[in-house]
């Protein structure tokens, strides 16, 4: 489970997240959406310490993520994170691209690794380039390998940070199918969205992000169908 | 009369030889200073990218010393003072030094384009996967920055090969000093010139041969 209290972060005067409180239950698909800089990606990064908070807790599984004594290494191989960016690693070919996490951070031996390694790719459907360059893969490909690489951890959670934003637009319904395939088979994800049907669709609940709150939170047929606040309403009515 | 004949004549096979251990004495002061080079250089290009504000104050203006100075001028002054603060360095050892650091602060700017050209994305993406930060150094940061600015070191390297020449100043006999005895006693300078120019691009060719293969092999 991770669990949010009363969350705020800052970035100098700008206060970013101004009071989040947030369960997301194991097996559960939670869906962020929200308006570009209300603050969707700063609570991705909190949730794996990459960026501190001011205020607040984030605990995994029962691990305070921001305590001084956690070893975030350790804590992330927990928390599979994808961003909008696939960010391969252009010198590895694609087994070695997500083989080198477990290898060295799992400390995996290398045939150990090669075998996970082609297993999540096979998963996310890119059995067939095994040994191909990120260059010479598309940005749907180049997306699901950064999938199948965060995969390798074998982690306990997902989060995806608009991970279809940056791909053509033919491109994105092969990754949010991938994104489907992990849902069903009950990973627990969070995923800041701007795909609404994916959304509507994939999650156990949707949150609106306004501001640095969570403006509302409930089932996607209650936020899409029946939303309560004003806020949602109208970004409800923008992005349709 | 016997006398005068050794003193002025001609190139000879021996002559060859003769050059031809200086240019392994060029090749091995070269080597060496930008071997040691590039490592001080890579410690001081991360250190100028991870630590901004006393990079800025003083390690930038301490390479910028060595970068702007003429190299001809580092090297006379080392070599002279350097007994004064109780080193007794030969005009091997001496140029070693000079060349050293005059290579390690060239490198170090290239070097911190290296780390910058990796981005911070990528950085959070490896280290979302658990890796350490030494670990994103060794596996990620440094296998695509050293790619990325491979041209420019080879640069560097070849850059430094040709100005080695100057250690000749010390009374180092590598390629040009050599050149400069034999032209005293031969009287040719023209020939001689020529095949220290041949040296010199023995010496320099292979090396952009083979880097151009390895940046066509990595670009693919
Ligand atoms: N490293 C940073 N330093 C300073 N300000 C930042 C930093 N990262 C984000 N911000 C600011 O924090 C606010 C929230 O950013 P965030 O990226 O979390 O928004 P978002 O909801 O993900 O938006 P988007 O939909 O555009 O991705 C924005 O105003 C942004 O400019
Ligand atoms: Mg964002």
């Amino acid at each position: 489970m991770i669990r949010i209290d009363g969350l705020h972060k800052y970035f100098g005067d700008l206060h970013v997240l101004r009071g989040i409180d947030l369960e997301v239950q194991k097996g559960e698909v939670l869906s962020v959406i929200g308006a570009s800089g209300s603050g969707k990606s700063t609570l991705l990064y909190c949730i794996n310490g990459i960026e501190p908070v001011q205020q607040g807790s984030v605990l995994v599984d029962g691990i305070d993520v921001h305590a001084k004594t956690t070893d975030l290494n350790r804590l992330r191989q927990r928390l599979g994170m994808v961003f909008q960016q696939w960010n391969s690693f252009p010198h590895l070919t694609a087994i070695q691209n997500v083989a080198l996490a477990p290898q060295i951070v799992k400390k995996m031996s290398k045939s150990e690794a090669m075998e996970v390694a082609a297993k999540q790719l096979e998963h996310v459907g890119l059995g067939d380039k095994l040994n191909v360059f990120p260059n010479a893969l598309s940005g749907g490909q180049q997306q699901r390998l950064a999938i199948a690489r965060a995969l390798a951890m074998d982690p306990q959670y997902m989060l995806f940070d608009e991970a279809t934003s940056a791909l053509d637009p033919e491109l994105v319904g092969e990754v949010l199918d991938t994104m489907r395939v992990l849902a069903e088979e009950g990973m627990t994800m969070i995923c800041v969205t701007h795909e609404m049907g994916f959304a509507r669709d994939v999650s156990d609940r949707v949150a609106y992000f306004h501001e640095g709150i969570v403006e509302e939170i409930g089932s996607p047929e209650q936020i899409f169908s029946d939303p309560k606040s004003e806020q949602t309403k109208k970004f409800l009515a923008k992005v349709r | 009369m016997e006398q005068s004949v050794t003193v002025f004549s001609s190139f000879s096979v021996q002559d060859l030889s003769f050059l031809g251990e200086a240019a392994l004495r060029t090749l091995w002061i070269s080597f060496l200073s930008i071997t040691i080079g590039s490592f001080l250089g890579g410690f001081f290009g991360w250190a100028l990218y991870e630590m901004k504000i006393w990079g800025a104050i003083f390690l930038n203006p301490l390479l910028d010393v060595f970068r702007s100075v003429p190299l001809i001028v580092q090297l006379v002054l080392f070599y002279n003072f350097a007994p004064i603060v109780g080193l007794s360095l030969d005009a091997f050892e001496s140029g070693l030094v000079v060349l050293t650091l005059y290579t390690s602060a060239l490198v170090a700017n290239v070097a911190r384009g290296g780390i910058e050209a990796v981005g911070k994305p990528m950085r959070i993406a490896s280290r979302s996967l658990g890796m350490s930060y030494l670990q994103d150094m060794r596996y990620v940061v440094f296998p695509i920055g050293a790619r990325a600015i491979f041209p420019s070191w080879v640069g560097v390297a070849l850059g430094v090969m040709k100005d080695s020449a100057l250690v000749s100043v010390l009374g180092y006999v590598e390629l040009v000093k050599a050149s400069q005895v034999l032209i005293t006693r031969t009287q040719e300078p023209l020939l001689i010139i020529l095949v220290v120019g041949a040296f010199y691009f023995a010496l320099s060719y292979p090396v952009s041969r083979y880097s151009a293969k390895l940046e066509k092999r990595w670009s693919q």
